[in-house]
């Protein structure tokens, strides 16, 4: 239905800016007088006023009816003022099940009752939409090619609903975010309230699973985030040790070192490795890099999971290493090339130089972008989800197995979306400690390097 | 063996009285960058212990005479230099000589000054570090401020050496690039208008110090300014388009020059 | 200034011990480059590594090994007005069963299951759409079943022990019966790309994935492009320069570097928790990718906007041309290629992207592909992370095709992308 209306709403748009064109065709003819703008703003005018002020509140109406008729179906549910909202988010989930057609058990006369009510609204609810938009299409029509005539200022108009698009669209980065924080922070407070803050933060003991039992929810200690952070950083810091070598020295290969002919098939190669989707190298974790982990544990004498820290840290540390090399190489060239010329003539070789003058004058930039990889390493979530555990344990052996933040989000969500259990709401929790870690490591990484970039 | 030998200075302490003996020599150097000529042919003898500046309008090859002559067009991919320089009769181009101990033997000063972003201290301390040129800590603090003596500015630095070489004003930090260049006992000095980015009195001391050091160095310098060639020079160059002009006695130079070109440039009808 | 006289200090550069050092000295600078080779060889050897395992293990699933039989269904007892209702299991099974004449009562079970269990529906499917088939001796192909295809395959090691593996001996005795008859086949997989997913390897394709993830990047196309372009333009030409337009730059940067999984989460919350939203649509994905995309967007507009030289806006300005209109009948064609190329370059981020999807629900087992951006589907990434979670043997090579397939769509967005750079990219 929506989507009929959608289409609609711009094929009247369309109609009435062709309409719009031939009526300021037809003024500017007639009339001796200059017209101030040319027909097509005019037509472009009259499609705005056609087409947006319907699709505004077509998606306003859209996104609030749910909302409005879940309200009035409660409202004359026998009892509902006595539910708790637990309770009443169950009945009205039944109410919709049963309208889909999905009734898993005999449903009760009152639902069927309320599942009446609902089809009923709902019906009302389509026909009122469908009159509310043409209503709003026909006005804003006449409307719009009325005002045509040869002193309107159309243009002005037009570039005026422009501009306003425009600071809309640059509002959807800041609404993105206050929509993170948002749901972030009213989930997890949600979560809070069951199980204590300092519970929470300072817990040794992760098991969510158990809080499925009615009698276990929270104050077991169940919650206690800091297994769960400190495998995190287990595995993160795996994955720089592969990472942050390796990519230095291979920017100080292509910058310093290679041919321009050699840097030039080699770096996009580099670069390949950054496009691969994280859940391919998830899976190559799994079956390459996992068993060969296994077996080198065997030759050196030591049991390794089959989910071990190490195989997920190492693949998480390739992936990381064209991110590592690139920031570095930019570090590298922004070291003006009189501090190499300096260097070279006071009689060092080119080694000494990378190592004594170009190091050290990018450290700022290289230390940037080796915490924005760190940040990354944090938020990663296929490579862990899929080669790493999901039990919690404080070890440092990299041959056993830990689990993630972003592991521990998705396994407490995957396939469950009900909003009221603690399990769920853990899940948000971990979100928001997540992206209060990674915000703050990324805003001391950009001030990192802005001002080291300021220096030269 | 010693590395640090001393050797007492008694041949030339007045160079302007004897014949000097050629330090460095240019035979028929040709400069390539790329597709692009930038020096054709140049024979050009450098005196030792005394002052030669090289002298030209802009892109007259001044410059890339010089950086030939401690092979930094070696860092420039595209550059291939051609003839033969020697350095005490040894050809410096010579596969078997070491561009690492030439660059030490034959220091340089830049346009801009380029301190490194370190201490003052360790700026003057690299150089003899990285050659292994003192044994101890002691040795090297004995460079180092022997090193800022020579280039004048010890009085000035002498109590902050670890602060930051980048924090001096431009006539301190260029003074500290001479201190880091001398501190590796070069025999020779390029100067690639040391002053260019200094205000007249930091200038003025640069100028000084050049005097000075003409007893133990040899200097080339290359200037874009003729008084400072004739205030601080015994020889002079006169480059145009890639070609050498004229050289001779810098008193000759600029009262009588044989090319017109140089007494045009002189006078400053073009540059 | 007082002169200072210094003794000359004279080096002697030749001496042994300098050339020792000298010596030392080139070695660590050798040493540097080499550690530089082993560090370039290790990363450019782990992606030779990756795509080398991935096509081994994955070429395989691009074809599918069929048994082919006669069938002659003029003679079968088939209702023409209900096709649908024919006992088609046992027709097949009857086609089947004379591929081995004595095919003794205790192996039927063994023998059928060398086939997949839906060769019943296939075949069905099949004379439906071609009723023709009714009259006469037609020829039909119906996959293999998993451990069989391995089989065929020679994924199989014949000496471990029957227990130990999935194929009997009395299967493989057929196998080898109906191979020597010629009924075996391994023709292209075409199920791989046509087929949606299923419970059973030899019968799961990636159409759903593929139809899911193209109708979510169309939607995410459709909200990041214009809203991405829209902002830039504001931010680069008509915002005040003021604290609010700081915090918005802040913030489109800061948006740029947070984890993916968090963007799940407000997908999760918001669309699906707030506003009501079905889960595991691809609208819903597609807007999750849309707001993950327009940070990418943005910065690379204004980016071009920026390289745009000013004579350009002066001289439609000095004309007589609205700010607006320079801007759109200008500075903007101009950038046109340099956006179009970054846009692609996200829209391929988003294509890759999993970790949102999968909260959002796009993990389904869907067996249909979506017809649209309001029905339940999954994407090529998710459905890569479906099966790398199957059991079954033969999902391991799908995993790896899925995945080949996946990076060929990728290569070739980059590749147009590329193209569009090198076509179409102005250089001022």
């Amino acid at each position: 239905m929506a989507a009929y209306l959608f289409g609609f709403l711009a094929l009247a748009a369309i109609v009435v800016s062709l309409l719009g064109i031939s009526r300021a065709r037809r003024v500017r003819t007639s009339q001796a007088e200059k017209v101030h703008s040319r027909p097509i703003y005019h037509g472009l005018n009259a499609a705005i006023w056609t087409g947006v002020p319907a699709f505004v509140f077509l998606i306003l109406w859209l996104t609030g009816q749910n909302a409005i008729v879940d309200m009035i179906v409660m409202g004359s549910y026998p009892g509902a003022d006595a539910l708790s909202g637990a309770q009443r988010s169950l009945v009205l989930s039944e109410i919709r099940q049963v309208a889909n057609g999905n009734n898993f058990r005999e449903p009760s006369p009152q639902i069927l009752a309320a599942v009446a009510h609902l089809q009923s609204l709902e019906m009302l609810a389509r026909w009122a939409m469908v009159a509310l938009v043409a209503a709003l299409v026909t006005v804003g029509a006449f409307f719009g090619l009325k005002v045509i005539e040869s002193r309107y200022r159309a243009r002005h108009s037009v570039e005026r609903s422009i501009t306003i698009f425009m600071l809309f669209s640059s509002l959807v980065a800041i609404l993105t975010t206050l929509g993170i924080v948002g749901s972030l922070v009213y989930e997890a407070a949600q979560f809070f309230a069951r199980v204590p803050l300092t519970e929470f933060l300072f817990g040794l003991r992760w098991e969510p699973q158990i809080a499925l039992r009615a009698d276990q929810v929270a104050g077991q200690g169940a919650f206690g985030a800091i297994p769960v952070f400190f495998g995190t950083f287990v595995i993160s810091a795996l994955a720089m040790l592969v990472a942050v070598p390796t990519g230095i020295l291979s920017a100080i290969y292509l910058t310093e070192y290679s041919g321009a002919r050699f840097r030039a098939v080699v770096k996009p190669l580099l670069e390949i490795l950054a496009g691969i989707p994280t859940v391919v190298y998830g899976f190559f974790a799994v079956l390459t890099v996992a068993p060969a982990v296994r077996s080198l544990g065997l030759t050196i004498g030591v049991e390794a999971a089959p989910n071990s820290a190490l195989a997920a840290g190492a693949v998480m540390g390739v992936m990381l290493i064209p991110f590592i090399s690139s920031l570095s190489d930019d570090a590298f060239a922004a070291v003006p090339r009189a501090m190499r010329d300096g260097s070279y003539a006071l009689g060092s070789t080119k080694g000494e130089t990378i190592r004594k003058v170009l190091l050290p004058a990018a450290l700022p930039g290289i230390v940037g972008g080796v915490l924005l990889a760190l940040s990354r390493a944090i938020g990663e979530t296929m490579i862990v989800v899929m080669a790493a555990g999901l039990i919690a344990k404080m070890t440092l052996n990299p041959f056993d197995a830990v689990t993630t933040v972003t592991v521990q989000i998705v396994t407490l969500l995957i396939g469950d979306s009900e909003f009221d259990n603690p399990k769920t709401l853990a899940a948000f929790a971990l979100g928001l400690m997540l992206f209060i870690i990674t915000l703050g490591l990324n805003l001391i990484a950009l001030r990192t390097v802005r001002k080291y970039r300021e220096k030269y | 063996m010693n590395v640090l030998t001393e050797v007492a200075v008694e041949k030339k302490l007045n160079p302007m009285t004897k014949e000097s003996n050629i330090k460095m020599r240019g035979k028929d150097v040709t400069v390539h960058y790329g597709e692009k000529q930038a020096l054709f042919a140049v024979n050009l003898d450098i005196p030792e212990r005394q002052v030669t500046a090289l002298i030209g309008p802009s892109g007259c090859g001044k410059s890339t005479f010089l950086r030939c002559l401690n092979r930094m067009n070696d860092t420039i991919d595209s550059a291939r230099v051609g003839g033969n320089i020697t350095l005490d009769g040894e050809d410096i181009y010579d596969p078997k000589i070491d561009v690492v101990e030439l660059r030490a033997r034959v220091g340089m000063v830049f346009q801009k000054p380029n301190p490194f972003p370190k201490s003052i201290y360790e700026n003057v301390a690299y150089g003899p570090r990285i050659h292994g040129l003192t044994r101890n800590k002691a040795e090297l603090d004995e460079v180092v401020e022997s090193s800022l003596k020579k280039a004048a500015l010890w009085s000035e630095v002498k109590d902050r050496l670890q602060e930051s070489g980048t924090g001096l004003s431009g006539g301190q930090q260029q003074r500290l690039c001479i201190a880091r260049a001398i501190a590796v006992s070069p025999e020779v000095i390029l100067m690639d208008e040391p002053c260019s980015a200094l205000d007249p009195i930091a200038t003025a001391k640069v100028e000084e110090l050049i005097d000075e050091l003409r007893a133990n160095y040899t200097i080339i310098i290359v200037t874009h300014s003729m008084q400072q060639a004739a205030r601080v020079s015994q020889r002079t160059a006169m480059f145009h388009l890639g070609y050498l002009v004229e050289e001779g006695a810098t008193d000759k130079m600029f009262t009588n020059p044989d090319d017109k070109r140089t007494q045009d440039y002189i006078t400053g009808r073009f540059g | 200034m007082t002169a200072v006289t210094f003794p000359a200090v004279v080096i002697n550069w030749g001496s042994d011990e300098m050339a020792a050092r000298r010596k030392r000295r080139y070695a660590a600078d050798r040493r540097l480059q080499i550690y530089g080779m082993i560090a370039i060889a290790f990363a450019l050897g782990f992606l030779a590594i990756l795509i080398g395992t991935l096509t081994f293990t994955g070429y395989r699933a691009f074809t599918q090994s069929v048994v082919t039989f006669e069938l002659d269904l003029s003679k079968a007892e088939i209702d023409r007005s209900d096709v649908m209702g024919a006992d088609w299991r046992g027709i097949v099974r009857g086609a089947l069963r004379e591929k081995v004449p004595e095919l003794p009562r205790s192996s039927e079970r063994a023998y059928f299951a060398m086939f997949t269990s839906s060769a019943q529906f296939l075949v069905r499917d099949q004379v439906i759409r071609n009723p023709a088939l009714l009259d006469g001796v037609a020829r039909f192909s119906v996959p293999l079943s998993d451990p069989l295809d391995q089989l065929a395959k020679g994924q199989v090691d014949r000496d471990t022990p029957e227990s130990q593996r999935r194929v009997t001996d009395r299967q493989i005795e057929f196998y080898e019966q109906l191979s020597a008859a010629g009924a075996i086949s391994k023709p292209f997989n075409w199920g791989l790309f046509f087929n949606s997913d299923s419970r059973f390897p030899e019968l799961a394709g990636l159409a759903g994935a593929i139809s899911g993830s193209f109708w979510a990047l169309l939607v995410c196309f459709l909200i990041s492009f214009p809203i991405g372009i829209a902002a830039a333009i504001y931010l680069e030409e008509f915002a005040p320069k003021n604290r609010f337009t700081d915090l918005i730059e802040i913030n489109i940067n800061n948006l740029a570097a947070v984890p993916s999984v968090v963007f799940g989460l407000l997908g999760l919350a918001v669309f699906l928790g707030w506003f009501g939203l079905p889960r595991s649509v691809p609208l819903v994905g597609g807007m999750v990718l849309a707001l993950m995309t327009l940070p990418t967007i943005i910065i690379v507009t204004r980016a071009s906007l920026t390289s745009v030289p000013s004579s350009i806006r002066e001289a439609a300005l000095g004309i007589g041309a609205s700010k607006t209109e320079a801007i759109f009948h200008h500075i903007l064609p101009l950038s046109m290629p340099t956006i179009m190329t970054g846009t692609i370059i996200g829209l391929a981020q988003a294509l890759g992207e999993t970790a949102p999807l999968l909260l959002i629900g796009m993990n389904a087992f869907i067996t249909s592909p979506p017809a649209g951006v309001l029905e339940a589907s999954t994407a090529l990434p998710t459905q890569i992370y479906i099966w790398a979670d199957s059991p079954e043997r033969g999902f391991v090579a799908r995993t790896s095709a899925a995945i080949l397939v996946l990076l060929g769509f990728l290569i070739l967005m980059n590749a147009i992308a590329i193209f569009l750079r090198q076509r179409f990219e102005r250089r001022w």
